[in-house]
């Protein structure tokens, strides 16, 4: 298996800008790397208020064990609680931290 | 973030005059505000009904004993036993996982009575109580192995106080230890038999805090051919024992042979022991399930029943949540058909428990028919995707949103299964039930998985879309449910012009399938507004309401699949694939069938040559040739996603099938079905195979007739864009309008 390339934050930055829908396939690559981790620790939202307010969880991999909520994380937009739980990944399964949003969206492509 | 107060009624399908019943189990409110709501859309659209039941209601927990066994009445030869010998075949599943009953005269833990039993170490066990405070267990001390067979037995002389045990692998593999031959020697009064128990299998019966009997000890894993004889054998005459037929120096001991091989449909277990200590299962245990003799042979049950003699158990099988009622609604006979909620109010918990009014029994019926797809409800009900599915998220393209329907569901594993999920032994669930609680079949409900943030409505609230499109439109409809169809075939049909499936008509029984075929013949009018339909066979049990039956097999979409061998249906004796392997695929009764899904957005149509065509004309008025059809929408912003069909006259679109519309620009994340390849290849998704599409197609039927189909099960969630007023709206529209003229095809 091919891991994910901490260099190639441009991967990331494509995400950012377009978190659903078609993607490049190296970016798909990333996703679904990110997508097959263990159940265990897996980070999901978790619905605060319908269609309005999400909470970040951790699934605990065991059935009927409840899901444990990461404290500090309040989303209100589905974009923003995706690009926050790529980030997560991200620093999980390269070590690395990505640049900061904005040094990212110098890289995007146009 | 979770759910505090959850029902269900005794029907999804009453007729208007009929009664209704409601059981509700709190998990904190004291009580609740009950109403009786009609449902004019998802999210809270809704009107109060009037009803002598609307009210305040005190509120109480109640609980569901899930888990299967088998249960034997009470019997003279079974409580009169001193010395007994008990022999069986067992497939063990979670060796291990607790203390699990496998053939129990009362549970000696707790009282008198004797079980044959896998301890906690997952090892064969005989235990025994007198009811003289004499208490004993011998074991094999070698624990059997997870999905491998076992002949085991166990007696016990009454006399002289000998047990001996017996365990045998059926496959001998290289340095296992897992047979094993033990004998001891105990000091008791008695076997215990004489308990007032009865004779159960797979759990003991305990009584539960509400009084009720429960399943404890519950057994995950196949058993066969249980037989008790009223005498204690040796290892020789043990091995004897093993037979297919017994000598008669054996048979005349015989207390019970149970042949799980007889009445397979049925939930009744046969004793061919001259004694007929016949008895049932209960909560519904897999049957037809291939014994330890199988040999690849024999595919089908109903012809060669001696390689289906096994039951597989579960401890979450669940047919009745069996819960007191609540309260009945006396439905007034002039109500109109539609779709109904009682809506429970607990401050901020609001509980809704749909149901479906048909009209009175002879009264007027409208035109359009909406066939609610409740076989489909029922095969996603209570599905725990999100937390059991480890690799969902790479087909769903988002994170999980797990919403408080999904929460409660993770821990309360009580209230049973759908067939998207496995048991705790990893095997398929392949029966459903709709007598409990189902929580993902209410307004506003998303499944975590199916789009992103759970904004998107999925199934029942999804279909409530087209509900809030027929209301704003001040269309006349009734409505009535796949399991009405099923019962009354192409009768219920034939007073309508015109029927509407849901979203996603996924699952159909042989009966519904003939019924809306039959009625197509004859100038039947279907608009097929979803996705993937008509592709799983299922079947009803044949005595108790409300269960159906799939044998997840061979190809398609699968979240798990059956054994090899295991393809015919424990309820019905029928080929349980898809509706494809009975050479009727989607395509012969609809134009079009599934293709491709992916859950992280929708996209959109464009129209394609056949809708220029003249006999399509009715469809397109005022569509322009151009225009996007569908770029909006609340199910995943588009009406063209989620899951998608396409025309294929190879597999039985009529040839004159018009392909009206076709999708494009879908996503990574949506790919093409397995049943459409062959093999390994690297570019099935929607960025590099032209397959990733849906297709909107129109053809006419003999008898003047037609076939509406869209292709995407989004289609419906851009209905009500913009006030009704947009593309989709209209094509549906236009279409209806002329489905719904008299004048044929
Ligand atoms: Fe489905």
């Amino acid at each position: 298996m091919l891991p994910i390339d901490p260099r190639r934050t441009d991967l990331a930055a494509e995400f950012k800008a377009s978190p659903f829908g078609p993607h490049s396939p190296d970016l798909q690559h990333v996703l679904n790397l990110m997508r097959a981790t263990p159940l265990a620790g897996r980070h999901v939202l978790v619905v605060v208020e319908r269609k309005r307010e999400w909470a970040l969880g951790k699934l605990s991999g065991e059935r009927g064990k409840p899901v444990e909520i990461v404290p500090g994380y309040r989303f209100t937009d589905p974009e923003t609680a995706e690009w926050t739980v790529f980030k997560l990944r991200w620093h999980e399964l390269t070590g690395e931290a990505l640049p900061s949003d904005e040094a990212l969206a110098k890289e995007a492509r146009p | 973030m979770t759910r505090t107060l959850v029902g269900y009624a005794d029907r999804f399908s009453v007729r208007a005059g009929e009664r209704l019943r409601f059981m509700v189990s709190s998990f904190g409110p004291a009580g609740y505000r009950a109403a009786l709501v009609r449902l004019l859309g998802d999210d809270g659209k809704e009107r109060v009904i009037e009803n002598a039941v609307n009210g305040d209601y005190p509120a109480r927990r109640q609980e569901i004993h899930s888990g299967s066994y088998a249960i034997v009445p009470e019997a003279k030869p079974l409580s009169g036993l001193e010395s007994f010998t008990v022999a069986l075949y067992l497939w063990p599943t979670t060796p291990g996982r607790g203390r699990q009953a496998l053939l129990a005269k009362g549970d000696p833990a707790r009282g008198r009575g004797f079980a044959l039993i896998l301890g906690m170490d997952g090892t064969l066990q005989l235990e025994i109580a007198d009811g003289a405070g004499g208490k004993a267990s011998v074991g094999s001390g070698r624990a059997l192995q997870p999905r491998h067979w076992y002949w085991v037995a166990a007696s016990f002389d009454a006399a002289s106080g000998r047990v001996t045990i017996l365990q045998q692998p059926i496959r001998n593999f290289a340095r296992a230890e897992d047979a094993a031959t033990a004998n001891a020697t105990v000091r008791l009064a008695g076997c215990g038999a004489a308990n007032r128990e009865p004779l159960t299998m797979a759990a003991f019966l305990a009584r539960a805090e509400d009084d009720r009997l429960k399943p404890v000890a519950r057994y995950n894993g196949k058993l066969e051919a249980p037989r008790l004889l009223d005498l204690a054998l040796d290892a020789e005459g043990l091995a004897r024992l093993r037979a297919d037929a017994l000598d008669g120096s054996l048979r005349s001991h015989l207390v019970g042979a149970w042949d799980f091989s007889k009445e397979i449909a049925s939930t009744r277990i046969r004793d061919v022991s001259p004694w007929r200590l016949d008895g049932r299962v209960e909560n519904l245990p897999t049957r037809a399930m291939k014994g330890h003799n199988w040999d690849g042979t024999a595919r089908d049950w109903t012809t060669r029943p001696e390689f289906y003699g096994a039951i597989h158990f579960h401890e979450n099988d669940l047919y009745d949540a069996g819960w007191e009622a609540d309260f009945d609604l006396a439905l007034p006979a002039n109500l109109p058909s539609g779709v109904y909620a009682m809506r429970l109010t607990a401050g901020e918990e609001v509980e809704r428990i749909p149901f479906f009014v048909r009209p009175a029994r002879g009264g007027k019926a409208a035109d359009l028919l909406f066939l609610v797809p409740t076989a489909s409800y029922m095969a996603y009900a209570n599905e725990h995707m999100c937390w059991d599915a480890q690799l969902g998220e790479q087909g769903s393209g988002h994170v999980a949103a797990v919403g408080p329907e999904e929460m409660f569901l993770n821990e309360h594993r009580e209230y049973g299964y759908s067939f998207y999920d496995t048991h705790e032994d990893g095997s398929g669930v392949s029966i459903s039930s709709r007598l409990r609680p189902i929580l993902n079949m209410r307004p506003g409900h998303s499944a975590g998985w199916v789009g992103a943030a759970g904004l998107s409505p999925w199934q029942f609230a999804a279909d409530l879309d087209l509900i809030e499109w027929l209301e704003a439109t001040g269309q006349r409809y009734d409505v009535a449910t796949d399991e009405d169809l099923h019962r009354e075939g192409i009768a219920l049909l034939r007073s309508y012009r015109t029927v509407m499936t849901g979203t996603h008509p996924e699952y159909y029984s042989t009966r519904m399938h003939d019924a809306l075929g039959a009625w197509l013949d004859r100038g039947g009018r279907l608009m097929y507004l979803g996705a993937n339909g008509f592709y799983w066979h299922i079947a009803f049990h044949p005595e108790l309401e409300g269960a159906i039956e799939l044998r997840r097999v061979e190809n398609g979409v699968r979240d798990w699949e059956g054994e090899p061998g295991e393809y015919v249906e424990n309820f019905s004796g029928e080929y349980g694939g898809l509706w494809r392997r009975w050479g009727r695929p989607p395509q012969s009764i609809v134009g079009i069938g599934f293709i491709a899904q992916g859950f992280d957005v929708s996209s959109y149509f464009r129209r394609r040559p056949g809708s220029f065509d003249p006999r399509a004309a009715f469809i397109f008025e005022g569509v322009g040739a151009e225009e996007k059809i569908g770029d909006f929408g609340r199910v995943g912003g588009g009406a063209a996603g989620w899951e998608l069909d396409i025309v294929d006259p190879r597999l039985g679109s009529p040839p004159h099938t018009l392909v009206l519309a076709a999708s494009e620009n879908h996503s990574n994340v949506y790919m093409v079905v397995p049943e459409e390849v062959l093999s390994t290849l690297p570019a099935l998704s929607g960025i590099d195979n032209p397959l990733v599409r849906g297709e909107m197609a129109f053809f006419e039927t003999p008898q003047g007739g037609a076939v509406f189909s869209t292709g995407s099960i989004s289609w419906c969630g851009s209905l009500n864009h913009a006030k009704g007023l947009n593309n989709v709206a209209r094509i549906t529209g236009n279409v209806l309008k002329r489905f719904l003229d008299p004048a044929p095809f």
